[in-house]
């Protein structure tokens, strides 16, 4: 049996169920994200001394990492607005960019958790570092997730488009809606852990 | 996003331009973080800045400036104010106390009674 499925906007939510469902999904993924920023605060302000990310993190490579993950971003919308204009090579290309710049976004992390072990720069150290390798892994996770989806969407789900495409469309939206949610997590991590 | 190919295009130049905006963004806030000025005024400064990136990717990366249903202003506007709560409640930890001398013991305050016991 073939899952109902509807691009069309219902009058009644004035969106399609898609959308609706994604935006349900990142309003709980704000809270999720919310609770561990509302925690950083919390300890922060009750520490009697606290480090500052430089001495802890590198900020050049953290900087890089922020340009990686805005870049895939904006090859995310591109992947979408060229489905709009029925350019599926394009689309083709800018996807492989959005699936390929995080995997990069990775192996920075993958580098950095590497010197934080090798100096046993472990949770355990300090509260710092507890959030520290908290919210980063977290952010990752998600981060692993998002190449997941767009990595099926750029290979075996885009024979979709041929098929339905208005229908893929509509799911390329809805992950790229979660795509720059996760970018804008990272926008908001990179100061308070880097830079504050 | 919805539109014919011209809007969609006039959409790929904002796009364009709102990159260019963010990576300046970027580069301010890690040069405003070397601006010698105390650390809550460096946390506002940061804050400030990454908010406005924020506000960027989602008005423009994700159409909210477009979406005109009641459901999703409704959904996102509780959303945001439970965010606000989350955010404010470190500050209730200390509001219980605002105004009283400090009656919370110190962490030391038995070890330093039993030691004067012995």
């Amino acid at each position: 049996m073939e899952i109902p499925y509807t691009v069309a906007e219902r009058p009644d939510t004035g969106l399609n169920n898609v959308k609706l469902g994604i935006w349900l999904f990142l309003a709980s993924e704000v809270m999720l994200f919310g609770g561990l920023f509302s925690t950083y605060i919390l300890l922060r302000v009750g520490a009697v001394e606290w480090p500052l990310g430089a001495e802890f993190l590198n900020i050049p490579i953290g900087t890089v990492n922020t340009v990686i993950l805005i870049a895939s971003s904006v090859t995310m919308v591109m992947a979408y607005a060229s489905l709009k204009l029925g350019d599926f090579a394009k689309y083709k290309t800018y996807m492989l960019a959005t699936v390929l710049l995080p995997v990069l976004f990775l192996c920075i992390k993958g580098y950095e958790y590497y010197e934080k072990v090798s100096h046993d720069h472990l949770p355990s150290h300090s509260t710092f570092l507890a959030i520290y390798w908290t919210m980063t892994a977290l952010h990752g996770l998600h981060i692993i997730g998002g190449i997941v989806v767009n990595g099926y969407f750029w290979g075996p789900g885009s024979k979709m488009w041929h098929a339905k495409p208005a229908m893929f469309e509509n799911r390329v939206e809805a992950a790229g809606l979660y795509w720059h949610f996760v970018d804008l997590v990272w926008i908001f991590l990179f100061p308070v852990l880097y830079l504050l | 996003m919805s539109g014919s190919a011209e809007e969609v295009r006039e959409h790929i130049a904002t796009y364009k331009k709102i990159a260019g905006a963010l990576a300046v963004g970027t580069v301010v806030t890690v040069l405003a973080s070397y601006l010698d000025v105390s650390v809550a005024i460096g946390i506002t400064i940061a804050l400030i800045i990454a908010t406005t990136k924020a506000s960027l990717v989602v008005n423009y990366f994700m159409h909210l400036g477009e979406e005109r249903s009641q459901w999703l202003m409704v959904t996102l506007g509780l959303t945001a104010i439970f965010w606000l709560v989350l955010m404010l409640v470190p500050l209730l930890t200390i509001a219980d106390h605002i105004g009283v001398a400090n009656t919370l013991p110190n962490a030391n305050v038995h070890e330093i009674a039993e030691g004067e016991e012995h």
